[in-house]
């Protein structure tokens, strides 16, 4: 198979092949942190640098890691990177740590950064393997960060509430209410509300893609072409 | 052709070892400066339930450690003035809807009560979490409280025949919150000779 254009792993990453709305993969995170979008962008950027970097060391090292122990080589890069993040953050982002910390480790048990490591990085060069790493990244945290506004919204009718902690008080204005208090619907910030809304959120890109003509295939590693 | 197994343990080991590396070195790269940051959030919530004007010492480097009931240890913070201990803070545990809840609990030399902070909590938001000072100040309700005020019997919520306010749609919450404290004063009045003691 051809190393695929980076216009096509910049596509695939953000929406045909996204990681959440296409191949369901990350469920955990996905359902466990999107409780607002700040959350979910939060865990979307952390989850993006463990990809990336990951990704890179696969494709760097993948002429010395076997077929027979490339699982157990996948997995130990991928916790390592997972520890280094925590690690940093703890030490030097340590607001945004209050955050996700009890988060960052659930990114070892997130079967994206397997997935792609499998998938792509042990076949392809080491820049479109960083490319791929990085967009995979950034659309697993458009998803997170679209279902946490989702569930924001509805859930406490505000939007992008604590921005400023994670992103620091320039970003204050992004803090908005969108609805009175009282108009929330609690259960969008309970566990039913993370599958409501991802259900719908995975409706919808499919109704986008059937309209625009696209084909659609259920499931798999990568469910579009 | 199929390399002998050896190989692929070696490389195994030399990932292994490698990133083993890596990893030593983060450690000691950050542990100082994580040590830090954890002395710095017991500091902060330390400073939200002991006032500034009654220690002249650092609370969070001063401690003790008694045993309670359970045998398990609980870190006491004291804050010093002038050589007498004018108050304890330490952490009190209550069970909440969703799990444990942690409170830091703060107790003048004569047993009322200077504050109360949520620490950790998994209570559901919109309900059980009015107990955070970020969503009501319901919990700053217990100020200057001591056990004989309410008396010891009416330490409950009102739906058990108590004084202290429940949450509308949330009473296992605030029950939780209320027996702790009440726990945690009756901690206080068992170990108050070596809580108060200047060493």
């Amino acid at each position: 198979m051809a190393t695929p254009s980076y216009s096509t792993i910049v596509k695939d990453g953000l929406w045909d092949n996204n990681g959440v709305l296409c191949m369901l993969l990350g469920m955990c995170p996905t359902m466990a942190m999107t409780t607002s979008a700040t959350n979910g962008f939060g865990m979307g950027l952390a989850t993006a640098a463990v990809m990336a970097s990951s990704n890179l060391l696969v494709a760097i090292f993948r002429g010395y890691i076997t077929y027979e122990v490339r699982v157990p080589v996948f997995i130990l890069i991928v916790a390592s990177m997972v520890t280094l993040v925590d690690l940093t953050m703890n030490a030097w982002m340590h607001e945004l740590y209050k955050v996700l910390g009890l988060f960052i480790p659930l990114i070892v048990s997130n079967c994206l950064p397997l997935a792609r490591l499998e998938s792509f990085a042990a076949k392809e060069p080491v820049l479109p393997s960083l490319v791929d790493g990085i967009f995979m990244g950034l659309g697993f945290t458009f998803a997170l960060t679209a279902i946490g506004a989702m569930r924001e919204i509805v859930g406490s009718g505000t939007l992008f509430a604590d921005a400023s902690l994670l992103l620091g008080p320039a970003f204050k204005f992004m803090e908005m209410r969108i609805l009175p208090p009282e108009a929330s619907v609690l259960v969008m910030i309970l566990p039913p509300g993370g599958f409501l809304a991802t259900g719908l959120l995975v409706a919808g890109k499919r109704l986008i893609d059937i309209r625009a003509g696209k084909a659609i295939s259920m499931g798999g590693a990568h469910c579009v072409g | 052709m199929s390399k002998p197994s050896y190989v692929h343990g070696l490389i195994l080991g030399a990932f292994c070892l490698g990133f083993g590396v890596v990893l030593a070195g983060t450690d000691m790269v950050t542990s100082a400066p994580i040590a830090q940051r954890a002395l710095e959030d017991k500091q902060n919530a330390l400073s939200k339930v002991i006032p500034p004007g009654i220690h002249d010492n650092v609370p969070v480097t001063d401690t003790i450690t008694l045993s309670n009931h359970d045998g398990k240890p609980i870190t006491i913070y004291r804050a010093t003035k002038g050589g007498k201990v004018t108050g304890v803070a330490y952490q009190i545990e209550g069970s909440g809807y969703a799990g444990e809840m942690r409170l830091m609990l703060a107790v003048d030399a004569d047993g009322k009560i200077l504050g109360v902070r949520a620490l950790a909590h998994k209570e559901t938001p919109g309900l059980g979490d009015k107990i955070d000072t970020a969503k009501t100040d319901w919990i700053t309700r217990f100020d200057g409280l001591f056990l004989g005020n309410p008396p010891a019997d009416k330490w409950k919520v009102k739906k058990d025949g108590g004084v202290f306010d429940q949450f509308s749609g949330a009473t296992i919450t605030p029950r939780g919150v209320v027996a702790a404290i009440r726990h945690g004063l009756e901690f206080f009045a068992e170990n108050k000779t070596q809580l108060l003691e200047v060493r």
